[in-house]
């Protein structure tokens, strides 16, 4: 059977060839030329750093060795060897664990309710004037810029010791990030609603709360739920500085080497931050579900 | 009386309204009409100042609207009820509450934000309801509804603040011949019985000769035609839409029916 195909001879088939193989190459080279650019940023940018390669070859091996450490108890023998001496502090670690989980739970409500009426002033297309809405977007800005920690610490200067301090510095960063995503939500609605309700006479909050929350409501619960599951781990480090939490804990057993008391919290916490991911998780997409029904 | 004198509006260096002068005396139904982008729907927006003239007034009675601010504003606008082409009722919400939004302005902002309506304000909007034939469906969710139900919803949220004048953009065209006669006969009900001012911005020729009093044609913003409706021949009609005009000529007319015979349509009071 003869091919369909024509084979070309070689005189033509030669210029064709190497027509393809030259566009080929300036594809590689184009390719090779980033790959180095990028590995020469990575030396630079160590180099400025201090990022020393041959410390961190030199002590590597120290590295392996703390984390064999953490799940050794005091007497040398693996941590599973006996659990109710691993997790002797259990009782003290849940009411902290407890504590952190209020703190987060109260940072986000606080929070959710600031960036609620924020966003709304924010968004391009219902804020009331012009000038609001560039103050609201850069308080928001100040607020989600500035790391959680440092608020922290400045409230723990401020108001004490304790989980007043960690609360207000969730809440003040949770005002600032969500108060961006709310102000989106709001931004992408159907004007349509709004402007009926304008028509008539109404009031802005009128028509906020008429025309333009019920099509909001379930993506800011949406958001709100994943800030959640953001602020509980990073309410777990808050007493780092003070500001309450079974943080306050980890950080003392790190300095004062209780080895297996840091592996019993991380584990503890690693356990309550999934819980708390899946379900949330499984609330947020029975939502997006309930959405896409509608 | 309304009245607009010179009103412009540019968008960028375009001009879609351009040097509109017209008076429609109270209790009047007049009929905008002209092809797509020829302004009607930007005319209509400002005298509800949804958009601002960027030159013109526009007056009702001794008041100039276009001044307005504030409370003041939102006043005339409860005066001046609007109908839109695709109905903007808040889906998410009840029929009763979508109607309720045209009291809003008489309720204080607390009482109407925690939907706290009176008995009074409830009867008022049922009545309207049921004066369109949809009070049974009062307690549904405004987007499970019919186009043609929606719109009889807007209309009702219309009533209900008891306007003065009342403008319709284009209020039939997203609907079937059968709901565009309910619409139309409820806005031609609305203006015999009560005198309530009706402008009605319309694609349709036959339509508009068919219920209006009067029509105003548009052309690239201007007006070029101001009559009765017999004065409008089909050259007119042809100067006036261009292209487009064997469509809009060459739609059936509507058979118009005796005010007071038309089944299922009573308004209250009446």
């Amino acid at each position: 059977m003869s091919s369909p195909i024509a084979l070309l001879p070689d005189a033509q088939l030669r210029p064709l060839l190497d027509a393809y193989e030259a566009s080929v190459r300036s594809r590689r080279w184009h390719t090779l030329l980033i790959l180095a650019c990028v590995a020469v940023a990575m030396v630079l940018s160590s180099i400025s750093a201090e990022v020393s390669i041959p410390k961190l070859l030199d002590n590597i091996h120290r590295f392996p060795s703390y984390i064999i450490r953490l799940f050794q108890l005091e007497n040398g023998r693996p941590v599973w060897t006996d659990v109710a001496e691993w997790f002797w502090g259990l009782p003290r670690w849940l009411r902290l664990l407890g504590e952190t989980l209020l703190m987060a739970y109260v940072g986000t409500v606080l929070g959710v309710i600031g960036a609620f009426v924020l966003s709304f002033l924010a968004a391009a297309n219902v804020a009331p004037s012009r000038w609001l809405r560039w103050t609201v977007r850069r308080f928001c800005e100040i607020c989600r810029t500035v790391p959680e920690l440092v608020f922290a610490l400045v409230f723990v200067i401020a108001f004490g010791l304790g989980p007043v301090a960690g609360v207000l510095a969730v809440a003040i960063h949770t005002v600032g990030a969500l108060g961006k995503l709310f102000a989106e939500v709001v931004e992408n609605i159907d004007m349509k609603p709004v402007e009926g309700i304008i028509a008539g006479g109404s009031s802005w909050p009128v028509a906020m709360r008429f025309g333009a929350l019920p099509q909001t409501m379930s993506n800011f619960v949406s958001y709100a739920l994943l800030r959640f599951e953001i602020n509980v781990r990073s309410t777990a480090v808050m007493g780092f500085v003070g500001a309450g939490g079974i943080g306050q804990d980890l950080i003392e057993a790190i300095r004062k080497f209780y080895y297996s008391d840091v592996s019993a919290i991380l584990v503890l916490i690693i356990i309550t931050v999934s819980v708390i991911d899946t379900l949330t998780s499984h609330v947020r997409h029975r939502l997006i579900g309930l959405q896409e029904k509608h | 009386m309304l009245r607009l004198e010179g009103v412009t509006k540019s968008f960028g260096g375009k001009r879609a309204v351009d040097q509109v002068s017209l008076v429609v005396p109270t209790g009047q139904l007049v009929g905008v009409i002209g092809r797509s982008g020829a302004g009607k729907s930007t005319l209509l927006r400002m005298i509800n100042r949804l958009g601002d003239p960027t030159q013109g007034r526009i007056l009702f009675g001794d008041t100039d609207i276009t001044q307005l601010k504030g409370r003041a504003l939102r006043q005339w606008r409860a005066r001046c009820a609007m109908i839109f082409q695709q109905f903007n009722l808040a889906g998410r919400l009840d029929v009763l509450n979508n109607v309720m939004m045209g009291r809003a302005f008489h309720v204080p902002t607390s009482r109407a934000l925690l939907k706290l309506w009176s008995d009074d304000e409830k009867a008022q909007a049922l009545s309207a309801l049921e004066s369109l034939d949809m009070a049974r469906l009062a307690g549904q969710r405004a987007d499970t509804l019919s186009g043609g139900q929606q719109q009889r919803v807007a209309i009702a949220r219309a009533l209900v603040q008891e306007p003065d004048i009342i403008l319709a953009d284009e209020p039939i065209a997203s609907l079937d011949p059968r709901n565009t006669k309910v619409v139309m006969d409820a806005l031609l009900h609305i203006n015999k019985h009560f005198g309530i001012t009706v402008v009605c911005n319309l694609h349709s020729l036959d339509l508009a000769r068919s219920y209006c009093d009067r029509l105003v044609g548009m052309a690239a913003g201007r007006v070029v035609f101001d009559d009765v409706p017999a004065a409008l021949t089909d050259a007119v009609a042809r100067d006036l839409y261009g292209l487009e005009a064997g469509e809009v000529v060459g739609e059936a007319p509507p058979v118009l029916m005796p005010v007071g015979a038309r089944p299922g349509f009573a308004l209250a009071g009446s």
